[in-house]
């Protein structure tokens, strides 16, 4: 079978234009495929920033909060009474808001402001300048080093601005896992300073951080806060909620999908076309090895490997060309959200072997058609 | 006495039903021996065609049967009248069909790599059954840099690499000018021919009739006659 399939890809490899063609299509396809599924799941990582930099095990919410920007607060005595739910180690508030801070040359730079409980510091991020214990200073914030951090001007300790006619410095230089999704820079506070510095509602917690003594407590505390009014959700399940909003709520997903499908049609229709051309074209010499003494099955697999190898040539290529786009796009716009995942690559495989299985069905019946006794018949 | 290569018994075959029914081959029968250039000559649409199909293996009859060495061929499978085919007959088609993506080497090594044979030694083998045809220069060159008789000679190195018993041309002459035709036949005639190979040439061109040991005539589906009876000639060999 070696020699058979030797032959078939030195027809594929030598007939260079239609190669080249087929190469094209698969390629330009993936590509397109794996960049709009990248950039999806770069959006939906970044809705989660919060959640994901956070890290509690339960967040406890309003039931109508569809993402985690937009904060719906809570009285301050559902913080008492989950912190009375068996089960729980420990509760804590968090705020999350957004501010607009006045820079030091009186530019206007709208940011978000995490304020962590004041006692535990729960949730605080990875200093890279100064310490932790800074932030119970005098106007103290923590900048974020993330893509949007040049947009306070790339501060340094001891950077002023202001906050609603408030003094803010910053303290300390952190890092977090992952960058939010409105291109905003972040600050991290104390959650007394964020209520402090920032015009509040009644209610002033934005979610309450909760950890359970156990992970065999999860789904008692859930039992618990919903029979309070209230939802808590564990981190996966909170992140799953805000992918589900953008994927079927805000257009985005369907429209990632409408992109995906047409990615998948052009190179469906490129590689098809060119494969079925490059079929016939050698439909009599497949004729001809039938007549000489080729069995059936083994042309069939000339076929499918001739897809096959050309499916799977372009599929690494179409990667390769859109790791490095992608690669090269964040190399130069720092807040450029798109991520290739194995879901993703997984995907976009799937729909190449679905393209490379229709292209060589459509081979496949012309080459099991053919009849020996044609080729004399001419 | 001549070995029998091929016996032909009542052979007949039609093409559709009812009214659009033609009958292409009818009630056919002949022999050809193993040493003999055997010529089936007729005007166009007289079954020479379709009768050098079904004795290849390659169309089935609706009756009658043929044996090729006395192998009944038309009893046996799909699969085992394919590796028939590729073991014991040889092809050259009237369109050479060559793949113009193919080295000529790579072209004629085929029926040995359909074979399993190993790719390094068909192309090896290949080369020696191009050196025979006298284009032993052309193994890395595509076909499609050949002309028409080397072309010819490529399809003739291909249909005898795995050293068939019985060689079937189909219109040899037809692509070709009448002196490089001519020669052509001759050449088969004197190097790929002998006494273990038995060859069939379908052909309408009298210009070459002089290579052929028998005449087999056919008209309108039916064997009308055979010419130059020189089987005592074989026999005597």
């Amino acid at each position: 079978m070696r020699g058979i399939l030797h032959i078939a890809y030195k027809l594929l490899v030598n007939d260079r234009p239609k190669y080249a063609a087929l190469l094209v299509g698969i390629t330009f396809a993936v590509f397109l495929m794996i960049e709009m599924t990248s950039l999806f799941a770069g959006i939906l990582a970044r809705s989660s920033a919060t959640v994901v930099n956070i890290g509690a095990s339960i967040w406890v919410m309003d039931p109508a909060i569809q993402t985690v920007a937009n904060t719906i607060p809570l009285p301050d005595y559902v913080l008492d009474e989950v912190r009375s739910i068996p089960g729980v180690k420990y509760a804590v508030p968090l705020y999350s808001g957004s501010a607009l801070l006045k820079l030091r040359d009186g530019t206007f730079q709208a940011a978000n402001i995490i304020g962590l409980d004041d006692t535990s510091l729960f949730g605080r991020p990875t200093l890279l300048t100064g310490t932790i214990e800074d932030i119970y200073g005098e106007n103290a914030f923590i900048a974020i080093k993330d893509s949007e951090f040049y947009k306070l001007q790339s501060p340094k300790i001891g950077a002023e601005f202001e906050l609603n006619d408030h003094r803010g410095v910053i303290v300390g230089i952190a890092h977090v896992v992952s960058s939010g999704l409105f291109g905003v820079p972040t600050l991290y506070t104390t959650y007394n300073r964020a209520l402090q510095y920032i015009p509040n509602t009644r209610f002033t917690i934005s979610y309450l951080l909760v950890e359970p003594k156990s992970p065999a407590d999860v789904a008692a505390i859930k039992q618990q806060v919903t029979k309070a009014g209230y939802l808590a959700l564990t981190k996966d399940e909170f992140i799953a909620k805000i992918a589900n909003f953008y994927k079927y709520q805000t257009g985005i997903g369907t429209n990632m999908l409408i992109m995906t499908v047409i990615s998948f049609i052009i190179g469906l229709s490129i590689s098809g076309q060119t494969f079925y051309t490059f079929v016939i074209e050698n439909l009599e010499k497949f004729g001809a090895l039938k007549a000489i003494g080729a069995k059936g099955r083994e042309l069939i697999f000339m076929i499918l490997f001739q897809a096959s190898f050309v499916a799977l040539t372009g599929y690494g290529i179409g990667v390769g060309l859109c790791t490095c786009i992608i690669w090269l796009a964040r190399l130069y716009l720092p807040d450029y959200a798109a991520i290739v995942t194995f879901g993703n690559l997984w995907l976009a495989f799937v729909m190449v072997v679905v393209i490379a299985a229709i292209s060589s069905y459509v081979g496949v019946r012309k080459v099991r058609k053919i009849e020996p006794f044609d080729i004399f018949r001419g | 006495m001549a070995k029998t290569a091929i016996e032909a018994q009542s052979l007949n075959k039609w093409f559709g039903e009812g009214d659009a029914k033609t009958h292409a081959v009818r009630d056919v029968s002949f022999e050809a021996y193993f040493g003999e250039v055997l010529y089936v000559v007729g005007p166009s649409g007289s079954g020479k065609t379709t009768m050098l199909s079904i004795i290849s293996g390659i169309l089935r009859p609706n009756s009658g049967s043929v044996k090729i060495e006395g192998t009944e061929i038309w009893s046996l499978s799909n699969d085992a009248l394919a590796d028939f085919r590729l073991h014991k007959i040889g092809f050259v088609f009237q369109d050479f069909h060559l793949f113009p993506r193919l080295t000529t080497a790579e072209n004629v090594a085929i029926p040995l790599i359909l074979q399993k044979r190993e790719w390094n030694e068909a192309l090896k083998e290949a080369e020696t059954d191009l050196a025979i045809v006298g284009l032993k220069d052309r193994a890395q060159l595509p076909p499609v840099r050949l002309s028409g008789g080397e072309q010819q000679r490529v399809a003739i190195a291909r249909a005898i690499v795995s050293r068939p018993d019985i060689l079937i041309l189909d219109e040899p002459t037809a692509s070709l000018d009448g002196d490089t035709g001519r020669n052509i036949v001759k050449f088969v005639r004197e190097h790929i021919l002998t006494d273990q190979r038995c060859i069939v040439i379908v052909t309408h061109d009298s210009r070459i009739y002089e290579f052929a040991d028998r005449i087999v005539k056919m008209e309108d589906g039916r064997l009308t006659g055979i010419e130059r009876e020189n089987v005592e000639n074989l026999n005597a060999q």
